[in-house]
């Protein structure tokens, strides 16, 4: 069996977004790039079903589509324990662009398994693995917080409004991933480190693809109005204030 | 030409999120000059159906087919596609839900419609066709152009008020034929909470964090949510400890919701918490540090001990509702 991880490359959660002059753009000076951090779950799921023999995953992929700066991130997902990778030579401009080029990668190398994030920290969109199993025409599971392999067979735990269901369904198929998938994202050991130096990255071109959506332009969220302070000893008067004046309770 | 919205049921019954995804397309449809075709899949009763029309639904197609009854992304999204080419639409609304984060990717490819996911207004333009759309997990909200003819939008929860405009809506029911061979998804086991208020809808959330000290601390929490008619949340560290279940998780990784009043309790406010609560229209923060980001985001605080101030909260709901 082979594993596919897709993973995108965003500024670490703890980051300050700050928007550009001009309004056009993020402010990308001194951000700390890290992988999704739902797709750096996703590898580590992958790797620990690799780490079980009786799973038969002959290896783990992962397949990026970014410029040349974005070798380090990748770099990081073969230090913690990838087999190879392969980056879309082109910068990721719209769910529908990054998704088309990641199918063309698995129609020509051929996965069991494709696993995504449920969306990238940066962009909010939860689109690229649904629209990458339509252009593949097979099936996803999505909201996925579990997945093992019994007998040969995926079985898959996903979430659904005040539950959970476990499903199969028969490889290939794209799997997309929440939070409970692992426990905690596996970390790069020093002899990972030096291992991710010689393993492989396949550089390939994208195919001829335009993007359907464009972003224009940035703006601040509201600002919200300063804190109205209750003294501990009286929270009666909260509940008056949200009954009164917030009128929500 | 029409704006075409899918409804989901739940056992047969649409819900408040049904009518905001219609009040939205309603809007829309104002904008466009244009009418709402409601699209309903599965096993819904002509009562149930008629209620789409009160919030600007001109039209409701109601598909009905015993293959349809669970439902199954792929099969959903070539019976909304079928529709929508027959309707002509040019804008289509889908819930940002669970179930409309899974059709509405596959939609897209279908029509080479461009997506605007997570969105909570109305278009900034429509030509070219505009939208707001959350990003960086609420940090920015970007300006995005959806260049194709036809354009999906998915809607966030509880973030476009339900408005009633009653309109002499039809009902056409059409039986769409489905492609067997695409029902590959088994389920095996489905494990529902009963009882409980689902986080993702409710429009009270009271959320417990580090400063709640233990799992043993949570019952006047609890109370105090279901005195509220609230769902119980909780912040990353106290589901990562096991103390509450990690579908209670609110924040970047865990559950982005909107509620209308979200009460936090012993949670100090990083970054990421605030990016999974910071749609919520009102937030209060319980915190003994008068330091905590928490303040800075919340428009009511006390600043004291969660463990003292929770029980004192309880009684004094009690209070207002007897």
């Amino acid at each position: 069996m082979k594993i596919l991880v897709c993973i995108s490359n965003v500024p670490d959660t703890t980051t300050k977004i700050k928007i550009a002059e001009g309004n056009a753009s993020i402010d990308t000076t001194g951000i700390q790039w890290v992988i999704n951090p739902w797709d750096e779950l996703s590898l580590t799921r992958a790797l620990e079903l690799k780490d079980d023999a009786t799973n038969e995953v002959n290896s783990v992929t992962v397949v990026h589509v970014g410029p040349a700066t974005t070798e380090p991130t990748i770099r990081k997902a073969l230090a913690i324990g990838a087999d190879n990778a392969i980056r879309v030579n082109a910068a990721s401009s719209d769910a529908w662009f990054v998704a088309s080029q990641i199918a063309e990668v698995v129609k020509s190398e051929q996965f069991d398994i494709i696993m995504c994030g449920i969306e990238s920290s940066d962009f909010n969109g939860s689109m690229v693995g649904g629209m990458i199993s339509e252009f593949l025409g097979i099936p996803s599971v999505s909201a996925v917080s579990g997945l093992k392999i019994e007998n040969g067979q995926p079985v898959l735990t996903r979430e659904i409004d005040g539950g959970k269901e476990v499903v199969t369904v028969p490889a290939p198929f794209v799997a997309i991933v929440q939070k409970g998938i692992a426990k905690e994202p596996r970390i790069a050991a020093m002899r990972g480190i030096m291992m991710a130096r010689s393993k492989p990255v396949k550089v390939v071109e994208p195919v001829s693809v335009e993007p359907l959506t464009e972003i224009i332009g940035f703006e601040k969220p509201a600002s919200r109005a300063a804190c109205k302070y209750i003294d501990a000893e009286n929270p009666a008067q909260l509940i008056d204030l949200l009954q009164n004046e917030a009128k929500v309770i | 030409m029409s704006v075409l919205v899918y409804t989901e049921n739940w056992d047969g019954k649409f819900k408040k999120l049904s009518f905001e995804l219609i009040s939205y397309a309603t809007g829309v449809a104002k904008m466009l000059n244009s009418t709402v075709t409601a699209v309903s899949i599965g096993k819904v009763d002509e009562t149930e159906l008629k209620k789409l029309g009160n919030y600007g639904a001109n039209k409701i197609i109601s598909v009905g087919n015993d293959q349809l009854n669970i439902i199954d992304n792929q099969a959903y999204a070539s019976v909304l596609s079928e529709v929508a080419l027959k309707e002509n639409a040019k804008v289509i609304v889908i819930s940002n839900n669970n179930t409309g984060k899974a059709i509405a990717p596959r939609l897209s490819v279908r029509l080479k419609a461009g997506v605007g996911s997570g969105i909570s207004k109305l278009p900034l333009s429509l030509n070219p066709f505009t939208v707001y759309k959350r990003t960086y997990s609420g940090n920015a909200f970007a300006h995005v152009v959806i260049k194709s003819d036809v354009k999906i939008l998915t809607l966030a929860q509880n973030s476009y008020d339900v408005v009633e405009t009653p309109a002499n809506a039809t009902i056409e029911s059409i039986n769409a034929s489905v492609d067997g061979s695409l029902l590959k998804t088994q389920v095996k086991d489905v494990q529902k909470q009963t009882g409980k208020i689902v986080l993702t809808d409710a429009e009270i959330v009271v959320s417990g964090g580090r400063g709640m000290k233990s799992p043993d601390n949570w019952a006047p929490l609890v109370e105090l949510a279901s005195l509220l008619g609230a769902a119980t949340a909780c912040s990353r560290p106290v589901s990562d400890e096991g103390w509450r279940p990690h579908e209670e998780h609110t924040g970047q990784t865990g559950k982005i919701i909107a509620p209308n009043l979200y009460i936090a309790v012993g949670i100090s406010g990083a970054t990421q918490h605030l990016a999974g609560v910071s749609s919520s229209k009102f937030i209060v923060a319980v915190n003994n540090d008068k330091d905590a980001p928490i303040f800075g985001s919340a428009q009511y605080g006390i600043v004291g001990d969660a463990l003292k101030v929770l029980p004192k909260l309880v009684d004094a709901v009690k209070a207002i509702k007897k």
